[in-house]
């Protein structure tokens, strides 16, 4: 999948813990502006994983800090 | 210049807020006296205490503390060494011979804490490219070890199985693994599915690490914990375990059946670069250790103190953070930090003592009056303190 259709899915999956109903841009951030909690971080990062079928180790969710990283980060594990 | 203080504020702020109402710090409590494994005098009052890790009360049992005496006469007050140079005793063998016929084991490692034995043991075996799958809710020593060693970290959500699959099928081929389970966790008391979760770990080539501080002297036919229970100690790889609890005194340890094991003696870090246990220490330990293996009638005792004590306070109308008992600790959720904070002062002016614990430590961000019984807890002893919990809940305004 391509870096777009990578972002498309993301989209499509943030939405449910988007509580706060935050727009997000590339540069939004998970601690700061959305103010994630290390659960939802969880809950978050385990949906990304099943439904890409891959692992994002705490050592890489270390340096994920913005959506834009994330998109990144998820169309390069997809290898 | 930046003061490296500044990112402790919140907290700092949140803890004079909360003590500015005038509730007793929950995290400055004095034991001025310790009268019984039961009993202290706390911050001058006579105390209940059920917030000890004291399981099976051996802090005072009479061989245990004359063993203490006679080590401190005969080696000594310390070793003032580390095990692989000048700080391996009597003593120590003495404790891991013990541990390797509690357990039925070929290896025993003794550290100088609990937490030091699961930092040292999953830095060590889980190296750069390997694999630690963990559940979510770990002990701190746990994610600690994790974060001193280089290999990658996967968590899954709190003892859920299908979860754990997921994450062990996606790990790249030919890369090592290791599970870390716990069998008690602590803060709400609840148990793992050990078994299953053990043969799904095998099934996918993992090596196996179970954490069973808060299981060792009391769960299982012979007290070696939650696999022992479920039938499945034969497949873990490695059991962590601590003498601050069941056994009474303080240090840690790791029991295996791997054949190479003993390298870890010379390779692992927080066993080598640190000073052994007093020789006082590791002698009640072992005599503890030997003492717990024909603990049944204890056993028994604080099984049947666990569920009149849990029943108790669910027919109170408290929330309790597991359906029924399942350890010796029963973990009571409170709504807020102010009110747990509250319930928590009301139960010491009752005179009880209970944990109160809070976010980080805690899963899902609750505050919880943590409720550990001990085998020396008489059956009157357990209804006054389910009258205690009715008079503090109704006063705070919980129940």
């Amino acid at each position: 999948m391509d870096r777009a259709a990578t972002a498309e899915k993301i989209a499509e999956l943030i939405e449910p813990f988007n509580k706060k109903g935050v727009a997000v841009t590339e540069a939004t951030t998970f601690a700061g502006d959305l103010e994630w909690d290390s659960l939802t971080v969880m809950d978050f990062v385990a949906a990304i994983e099943d439904d890409f079928d891959i692992i994002i180790s705490m050592n890489q969710q270390a340096e994920i800090e913005t959506y834009g990283q994330l998109i990144d980060a998820v169309t390069k594990l997809q290898g | 210049m930046t003061d490296l203080f500044s990112k402790f504020d919140p907290l700092i702020e949140q803890r004079r807020a909360l003590l500015a109402g005038g509730v007793e710090d929950p995290f400055n409590l004095v034991m001025e006296r310790v009268i019984s494994p039961t009993v202290a005098v706390c911050n001058g009052r006579e105390t209940i205490l059920l917030g000890t890790y004291n399981y099976m009360g051996m802090t005072f049992d009479p061989d245990v503390i004359a063993a203490g005496k006679q080590a401190l006469d005969d080696f000594g007050a310390g070793t003032t060494g580390s095990r692989v140079l000048n700080g391996t005793y009597a003593g120590h063998r003495a404790c891991e011979e013990a541990l390797k016929e509690f357990y039925g084991m070929d290896h025993a490692m003794v550290f100088s804490t609990g937490y030091q034995a699961n930092l040292g043991i999953i830095s060590t075996i889980a190296g750069k490219g390997d694999y630690i799958v963990l559940d979510i809710d770990s002990h701190a020593s746990i994610w600690d070890g994790c974060k001193m060693g280089d290999a990658e970290v996967v968590p899954f959500k709190h003892n859920d199985i299908v979860a754990m699959e997921k994450r062990l099928k996606r790990i790249p081929e030919g890369a090592g693994k290791l599970v870390i389970l716990e069998g008690v966790y602590s803060m709400l008391g609840d148990i793992a599915p050990l078994k299953e979760m053990i043969r799904v770990a095998k099934e996918n080539g993992a090596m196996v690490l179970v954490d069973e501080a808060h299981s060792m002297g009391f769960i299982g036919p012979n007290g070696r914990g939650v696999a022992e229970d479920q039938g499945c100690l034969e497949d873990v790889d490695f059991v962590i375990g601590t003498f601050s609890k069941s056994v009474g005194t303080v240090g840690g340890f790791c029991v295996s059946n791997h054949p190479k094991f003993e390298i870890l003696r010379l390779v692992c870090r927080p066993y080598v670069f640190t000073a052994s246990l007093p020789p006082s220490v590791v002698h009640t330990a072992a005599t503890s250790i030997r003492k717990l293996m024909h603990g049944k009638a204890k056993r028994d005792k604080l099984w049947e103190s666990s569920r009149v004590l849990h029943k108790g306070l669910r027919d109170l109308g408290f929330q309790l953070g597991t359906p029924e008992a399942q350890s010796a600790i029963i973990a009571v959720i409170m709504p807020d930090l102010e009110r747990g904070a509250a319930m928590w002062e009301a139960l010491l002016h009752e005179g009880l003592y209970v944990n109160l614990a809070r976010p980080p430590a805690t899963p899902a961000g609750m505050t919880l009056l943590r409720c550990s019984l001990c085998a020396e807890h008489t059956a009157d002893q357990v209804q006054t303190i389910i009258g205690m919990f009715e008079r503090a809940g109704k006063a705070v305004g919980i129940i």
